[in-house]
Formats: structure tokens, sequence, C-alpha cells
């Protein structure tokens, strides 16, 4: 059997029945078990990928190799948290009547068919593929944000649509400019616009054409990944959808639109002599990273706040990777992995804390260590995580970005400090009144499932520890594809 | 200059004079059959022409040379212009004396006389009428000239007579920048000639009249000239599209048989473009003069954007 | 241009200007039922620019992308635009945010960036319709435009739909046609896009009883 066609077949075929069956007893379960098989799936897939190195499927239409290999298990990973985490959340939220079973239906089978389609991006090798693949996880994900129906979420989710599809557009003016400039090298076939194909010629493009392509697609796939300015809807559409919905796009979505961004980066890099591409996903990332710490010490929500960091940590994975080389790089996935876990943990411990209280704002949630131990510090402790504080992976990333730019662009380490300490003040002080303090709030009708927010942090704090020499040897090789 | 060039270029003139009247008058005739009204008769311009002609002229007290000598100057400047458009031949012994920007300039000319005049007598209606003539004429000039530019291009020459034959006399070549600039000639010539969705020539409603505002003052045979320079300016602004945008059947030279074709192609074109312009004239609503400025803008920007795709499509590097 | 230009290449040049005329008059556009039929047309130009290309380059899957264009841009989206705009009452006055006559010479200004940007790149290519790239790059910008000076989101819809007709011209004219995958995947998204937004635009009318996106301004950053 093969696991890759496993990993993408149980997704879609689990959406469709839970789209078709309709909302019954059996279909919350059906979700897990649909996302565990897909994360076993993907285990395999991994395992056989680092013994035997990258290989096609199907033909030349998919690519597997140690980068987006790793991608791939850490989205099957994070599914299957989710959707552990979602089946408990939700029954609340139905029992509080915000949510109908009509709605719960779509919840469930959008959510397949969003990682059916994450799952694609990641792993074909078509660049255009790739491009159908990421707007139709914009597509599955828009009546997801709206899924309250409530003003508030019809507004955040017709911005994600709006945005994210004039984004998306961009991407596909970049994708059509590559092939143009593939065309003069490869010729006219279906093979022009295959990235493994485009790899082996990429320092015959022309670099001119390649270098508009390559702004084009960097803003396109940018404001997925919610660079600044193109980043206005990830706050919204964070703070009013649910929040398995927020812990997938900003554990996952982000991370996916990121990786077509580094695709590309290694066609440019190849292409335009002189450091183009890094230097402007250099600019792009420091801007956006000072941009969203400023903003963070502004918000009352807080989804939204977190929505912000999120910006931040991708405006500082996206410097990462523009300063290229083997350190930088795989500081760069490193974080990127980190994040995703941290930052999923922390809006389940979130949603939890948001559902006991019955509020988004971070002035009325209060005392949290006394409603739920539990909840409080998994918030705790995710938030200091997602700070960089010493024991966990985050810090262990965040240092090696720190030291590799102190080194090779010292201009951009006073930048560096200044927004991650703005952004520790802005977090830190919120979130320790929201776990340490006075309330009344009583207990939910459905213990919550806190399993997931404590695996994903000692996961964490493992790699902050200690990173297993074989998984640093499948990073190293993966760091070493991006140049 | 050939003796027969010549003739033929008073030919030209002699007939722009008589076919003119005749030009407003089937545009009237079809603007009644569309609106369902019972047409006037086709020679209707001549008869008036004739009646006014033999019209005392009754001059306001304040009138100075100015007023009555503006007639003449304006009826001059449409002569000119009809002069110099290829109308039948491309051998045109007047035909240097003029490019199409001077060609412009003949019409700003005339119109700056015709305001001039309407301001002389000092009624408020005259005042009126010349501001938002000139008003008209600030917007619709540079957008002809832009269309004059982009047909210059093309050609390399901005003298009609060279346009006129490379388009219509190389291989036949189709040119998206011609479609931009002939809608926005098209715009142009409607503003210019007081035409409906700008003016109406058949109304005198004191809030919306421009061209009947300017005139009012005017009767006898003053009238008579500037009516019949009028049916001119319509003349020659069709001709001057044809010579641009449908250039084909022109002759080249002085040949008898060319010229013997042209003069009905020429009366064919003219019949459907007349036809044409009272169609589009009975279904369009005229727009508030304060739409004006958008009317001719959007002819102004259809003409750039003519010359930008002229720029971008049509010239090799 | 010189007479030795292919006829095709002509024609394509023509329908690309065509193209970019009706952007222009999308955006000059006052009443949203023309605004449709306007989408329309540039949705039978575009299928008419690509019949022209498969015709001329014998790729067979282009003639199916022309059909899949004529089904899906001329005539099913418009028709679901016209549904949506009878079944919610939508007021047949656009209203800009900025007026329409300025909108216009930005739209100008726009054009000449994507001119300039383009031309490097086509004088690169040998396909001899290249500059149908610069004007597909302008349909974009335009597209653009209207979906930021626009206040009813059914505009914004269209201004959206057109631009994928601006994208989607740079896909066959310019490039004489992407890959067959790509074509169909674009089409099925741009379909299911739309169907999405239909499911969308119900919500938002049953939630705040028009469809202006003034209401959709709440979120903002305090």
């Amino acid at each position: 059997m093969d696991f890759f066609v496993l990993t993408l077949a149980i997704p879609l075929v689990s959406g469709l029945l839970l789209a078709l069956a309709g909302e019954r007893a059996w279909a919350p379960n059906l979700n897990v078990i649909a996302s565990l098989s897909t994360f076993l799936a993907a285990v395999l897939l991994t395992a056989e990928i680092v013994a035997s190195g990258p290989r096609f499927v199907f033909g030349e239409t998919f690519f597997i190799d140690s980068l987006n290999v790793f991608f791939v298990a850490l989205t099957a990973f994070v599914g299957l948290t989710t959707s552990i985490f979602s089946g408990p959340y939700m029954r609340n939220e139905r029992e509080h009547g915000k949510l109908s079973l009509p709605r719960l239906r779509l919840y469930k089978s959008m959510f397949q068919l969003f990682m059916f389609t994450m799952l694609v991006a990641l792993t074909t090798n078509n660049l255009g593929i790739l491009w159908v693949a990421m707007e139709a996880a914009t597509l599955t994900t828009v009546l997801l944000v709206s899924l309250y129906r409530t003003a508030a979420s019809l507004e955040a989710a017709w911005k994600y649509f709006i945005l994210c599809g004039v984004g998306i557009a961009q991407a596909l003016f970049g994708t059509i400019l590559l092939y143009f400039a593939a065309e003069r090298v490869l010729g006219q076939s279906g093979d022009a616009l295959l990235w493994t194909h485009l790899a082996s010629v990429k320092g015959q493009l022309d670099p001119t054409i390649m270098a508009l392509s390559f702004i084009f697609l960097l803003v396109g796939y940018g404001t997925k990944v919610g660079l600044v300015p193109l980043h206005n809807w990830l706050p919204d559409a964070h703070a009013e959808g649910p929040t398995p919905v927020s812990a997938v796009l900003s554990g996952l979505l982000l991370n996916v639109a990121l990786y077509a961004i580094l695709r590309c980066k290694v066609l440019a890099d190849g292409a335009i002599p002189g450091g183009f591409a890094s230097n402007l996903m250099m600019g792009f990332g420091l801007l956006t990273l000072l941009v969203a710490s400023f903003f963070l010490s502004r918000q009352k929500d807080v989804k939204r706040m977190f929505a912000y960091s999120s910006i931040e940590h991708m405006g500082l994975i996206t410097f990462a990777f523009g300063m290229g080389g083997a350190v930088a790089n795989f500081a760069g996935l490193l974080h990127m992995t980190m994040h995703s876990l941290t930052k999923s943990a922390i809006f389940f411990a979130v949603g939890h804390a948001a559902q006991k209280t019955g509020t988004q704002v971070m002035e009325d949630i209060r005392g949290l260590i006394k409603i739920n131990p539990v909840i409080g510090w998994g918030l705790m402790l995710g938030t200091l995580a997602i700070l960089g504080m010493p024991p966990f992976g985050v810090f262990a990333s965040e240092f090696m970005i720190l030291t590799h730019a102190m080194k090779h662009h010292p201009w951009a380490t006073p930048i560096l400090l200044l927004a991650l300490g703005v952004a520790f003040a802005a977090i830190f002080g919120k979130v320790q009144p929201m776990v340490f303090g006075e309330t009344h709030a009583k207990r939910l009708p459905h213990a919550p499932a806190i399993t997931p927010v404590f695996v994903h942090l000692a996961i964490v704090l493992l790699f902050g520890l200690y990173i297993p020499p074989y998984l640093t040897r499948w990073f190293h090789e993966a760091a070493r594809m991006l140049g | 200059m050939s003796i027969s060039g010549l003739f033929w270029q008073i030919f030209a003139i002699v007939m722009a004079l008589a076919l003119a009247p005749l030009l407003t008058g089937w545009v009237n005739q079809c603007r009644a059959w569309l609106q369902n009204r019972s047409a006037p008769p086709l020679l209707q311009p001549y008869y008036m022409l004739h009646k006014l002609f033999h019209k005392d002229v009754v001059l306001a007290h304040g009138a100075s040379t100015l007023f009555r000598s503006v007639p003449v100057a304006v009826f001059g400047c449409m002569l000119l212009a009809c002069a110099i458009i290829p109308t039948l031949s491309t051998d045109l012994p007047f035909a240097p004396a003029a490019d199409t920007i001077a060609l412009v300039g003949v019409f700003s000319l005339a119109r700056i006389f015709i305001s001039l005049a309407a301001m002389d007598v000092g009624t408020s209606f005259g005042a009126l009428g010349g501001r938002r003539e000139m008003l008209v004429g600030f917007l619709a000039e540079p957008a002809l000239l832009m269309v004059i530019f982009t047909t210059a291009m093309i050609s390399q020459s901005t003298s009609v007579v060279t346009i006129v034959e490379t388009l219509a006399h190389r291989d036949f070549v189709i040119y998206p920048s011609l479609a931009f600039a002939g809608i926005a000639f098209t715009f142009v010539s409607f503003a210019e000639n007081a035409r409906v969705p700008i003016d109406n020539p058949a109304t005198h409603l004191e809030l919306t009249m421009i061209h009947e505002a300017m005139i009012l003052e005017y009767s006898g045979r003053h009238l008579a000239l500037i009516e019949w320079a009028a049916s001119l300016k319509l003349y020659a602004y069709s001709c001057l599209g044809l010579a641009l945008f449908f250039p084909w059947g022109i002759a080249e030279g002085n040949s008898i048989g060319g010229l013997l074709l042209a003069i009905p192609v020429l009366l064919a074109k003219l019949t459907v473009g007349g036809g044409l312009l009272a169609v589009i004239e009975t279904i369009n609503a005229k727009v508030r003069i304060f739409r004006a400025p958008e009317f001719l803008g959007t002819a102004f920007l259809l003409a750039v954007l003519g010359l930008l795709v002229r720029l971008m499509l049509e010239t090799r590097v | 241009m010189n007479a030795d230009m292919p006829l095709s290449a002509q024609l394509i040049n023509l329908f690309a200007s065509v193209i970019l005329l009706l952007a222009f008059a999308m955006l000059a556009q006052r009443r949203v039922l023309t605004l449709i039929n306007l989408f329309a047309l540039q949705g039978l130009t575009l299928c008419l620019s690509t019949l022209v290309v498969a015709f001329t380059t014998g790729q067979a899957h282009l003639y199916w992308s022309a059909a899949l264009t004529l089904l899906l841009k001329a005539l099913l989206l418009p028709w679901i635009l016209h549904q949506l705009v009878r079944k919610l009452n939508v007021k047949s006055e656009i209203e800009a945010l900025i007026n329409i006559p300025a909108t216009m010479l930005v739209g100008i200004v726009l054009v000449m960036v994507a001119f300039n940007v383009a031309l490097p790149i086509s004088e690169l290519s040998q396909t001899i319709t290249r500059g149908t790239l610069g004007i597909a790059l302008a349909v974009v910008l335009l597209a653009f435009l209207m979906m930021i000076t626009r206040q009813k989101a059914i505009t914004q819809v269209v201004g959206f739909l057109s631009m994928e007709n601006g994208l989607f011209l740079a896909a066959t004219s310019a490039t004489y046609g992407m890959p067959m995958v790509v074509e169909l995947g674009i089409a099925l998204d741009v379909l299911i896009g739309a169907i999405i937004l239909g499911v969308f635009f119900f919500q938002i009318r049953e939630q705040f009883d028009s469809l202006d996106i003034r209401h959709l301004e709440k979120l903002k950053e305090r």
C-alpha cells in the first residue's frame, strides 16, 4: 500500500463522507479516526522518505522530498490534535446554542477537505496545482470563518475571501510569469511548471522575468502568510472564527503558504544573481515582525492578540529564510515547527478559557488558574513558550536566528531585539492577569480535551532541550535543499 | 500643383457646400423616423437657408463689428476645414497648408469667434452659451488631439493626407489602438457638433442649451451663414472620421476612374454614418451639463488608452 | 505594427484591447446589471481570443478552455449574478467611494504602470502576442481598483472575476496556454468560489439586510 496515496485519500474520502452522512453521533469520532489514520500514514511516508530518499508519485505529478515530507508530518499531526480538541469544544458550542447541527456537519467536512487541500499543496510538483490547492484551501475555510453567522464573523470571512482572493490572484500572475520564463527554456509543454524540471534549469531562467514573477508570488502567497501590509484579514479571521479553525489557520495554513514561497525562492535564487529574493524576503520579514509586535499591545481580544503574534512569528521566519544558508534555514524550519505546535496549543487553551468565561475580551477573563488549573497552566506555559523562554524549543530557534543575524546582518539585530522585546512585554503583561486573578466563572458541561495542549507543549519542550539526531539530520537535509 | 488637382480641390469644396445641409437634413429625417414623428423633407435645410438669406438682418443695439463679422469668419473656418480634409482624393493642393493639428486649431478658432460674438451683445443667454461652449471645447480639444496623435503615430506623420494614404493603401492590418481612437473620436464629434448626449440642436431649453444659446441674437443672412457653418462642421467631422477610420474608397492621385468611384463611396458612407448618428442620438438621453466633463473625460481617457495600446502592442522594438 | 504580423496575432491583439476597453467600461459603469453584462461580454471576448490562440497553435486543450470560459465566464456566472441581484433586490445604482472620473484617471495611471512593468518582459518574449501581457496586467490592476473603490459586495465580486479574466488572458494569449491541468483547476476554483460567494451573499443579506459592504467595517484596529 502506498502511504502517500493514503495520506491524501483519507481526508478526501472522510470529508465527502462527513458531508454526505450529516451530523451523526459517530461523526466526531470519524473525524478523529480519519485524522489519526492520516497522521499514521504521514508518519510511515516520512519514515519511507527518510530511509530511501525523494521520489515521484503518479508520473511526475507529485514529488516528495525531505522538505515537504516534514511539513506533511507536521500538518497531519496538528490536524490530529485539532480534531481531538474540537470534539468537546464543538459540543460545548452547540449546547451554548451558538451552532446548529448542519453547521457542525459543514465544519467537520470542510475541516477534512481543508486538510486535503493543504496536503496536495505540500506534495504537488506542479506549481500550477500548488496555486489551485492554495486557492481551494482559502475556499474551504471561508465558510468555516463565518460559521457563527454573526455580523463580525461574516465581515471577517468577507475580508478573508476578498483579500486572499486578490492575493492569490497576484500569485497566479506570478505563476504565469514563471511559466513564461520556463517556456523559453523547457519549451511549451506540461513539464514547464514542474518544480523539479524548473529547479534543474533554474540557472537559465531569465532573471528579469523571474524577478517580477517572484515579486508577484511573494506578494500573493505572502497575503496568506500574513506579511505586512497584506495582513489585515488574519486577525479578523482568527478572532471571529471558531477556535479549532484559528488553530489550523495559524498553525498550518500560514506554514503551507510560506512553503509555497520557499519553493519559489529556490527557483528565484537560482535565476537572479545578487540575492534579490533573499533581500526582498528579509525586508518583508522585518517589516512584518516590527509592525505586528507594535500592534500586539493594542489588542483587547485574546484570539486577535495571538493572531498578531502569529503574524509576528511569520515575519521572523520569513526573515530567517531570507538570510538563507544552512544555519538560518535550519532555524527557520525549526521555528516553523515550534510555532505551529505552540500556537495551536495556545489556541486550544484560549478556546477553552473563552468558553468558560463566555468572552474573548481579555479584561473579562480573569483567574483561569482558579477555574481550571489545567487550562490556566496550559495557557501560561504556552505563552512562555511562544515568547521564547529558555527551556522551550522556540528559544532554541529564535536564538539561532538572532545569532545568525548578528553574524551576517548586524544591522538587523537591534530591530529584531526591539520587536521581540515589545512583543514579550505586550503578551506577557496581558496573559499574566488572565491566568492569575479573581474570578466567578462556572464549570463547563463537557470536560475540555486538554491533552493536545500538553502534548504540543511537551514536544516543544523536548525540542528545546534535545533534538533527536535523526530529526537533526532530516532538518539539515531539508535546510540544504533550500540552499 | 496640377490643373486637375486644383479642379478636384474646388470640386470637393463645392461638394462640401452642397452636401453639408443635405447631411443635416438626412440626420434630421432619420431622427424623426426613429422617434415616430413625421419627417421633414430631406431638403428642409436648404429651404431654411433660402428663407434666411432673404430676410432682413435685425441687429441688437450693442452689437459691434465683431458681431457682424463672426458669421463670415466661422463660415470661412469651416470651409477651410472641409478643404483640408481629403474627401475624394488624397491629392489636394490645399492640404499642405495645414496638418491635423492645425485643423484642430481651425475648429477652435471658429469656436472662439462664435463665443466672443455670443458675449458681444451682452445678453445673459449669450454669455451662458459662450461659457458652456468654451467648457466643452476645452475638454474636447485634448481628446481630439490625442486621437490625432494615435493616428499620426501609425503613419509617422501629422498630415491628414499622409495618414489617409498610410491607412487606406497598405495591406490590411488590424490596429486595436484605432478602435480606441475611433470611439473617442465619436464622443468628441458628438460634443463638438452639439449632438444629443451633450446638447440638443432641436430645442431651446434655457437650462441645457449650448449652441442655440449662442446664436439667439442672430437673424437673417448672419443666421443663415452660421447654420450653414454648423452643417459644414458636421460634414467636416464626419469626413474626418471617415478619412481616419474608414479611409477605403478615397482615391489616390487624380485618376478619373478612382475619383468617380470615390463620389458614390463617400455618399454611401455619409448615408450610413448619418443614420448611425441618428440612432445613437435616439437611444441616448441628453446628460446634464455637469456630466459633460465626465463624458469628454472618458473620451480623453479612451484616446490616451489608444495611444498606450499603440505603444504596447503595435510597436516593434 | 508591421503588415507581416499574422492575422491571428492581430486578432489576439484586437481582442486583448477590447478586453481592456471593457475593463475600463466596467470601471465607468454606474448600473449593476449593465456591469454584469459588460463582464459577460468580457468573458465572451476572452473566449474568442482563446479560440484564436487554439486555432493558431493547434493545442487541443485550448479549445477546452475556450469552451470552459464561454460556459463559466460568459454564461453561468453572469446568470448567477443576475439571479442574485434579482433575488436580493440589490439597488441598481453603484455607489463608488471615489467619484468615477477620478477612478478613471487613476485607472489610466495604472495602465501606464502595467505597460511599463511588462515592457522589458515582452521584449524578451518570442511569441508574437507578447504585448498582451501588459494588457493582462493592466486588466488585473483595473479590476483591483474596482474592488477597492466600490461599495457593494456584488461589484467587488465582479471585480474579482474580472481580475480572473485578466489572468486568464495572460495565461492563454501571452504564453499561448498553460498546461491543461492548471487551467481546469483554475476554472474549478472560480466556479466553487462563485458558489461560495452566492451562499455568502445570502448570509450577509440575512445578517445586515443589505449588500453594502459599509456594514462590513466594524472590525478595525482600535
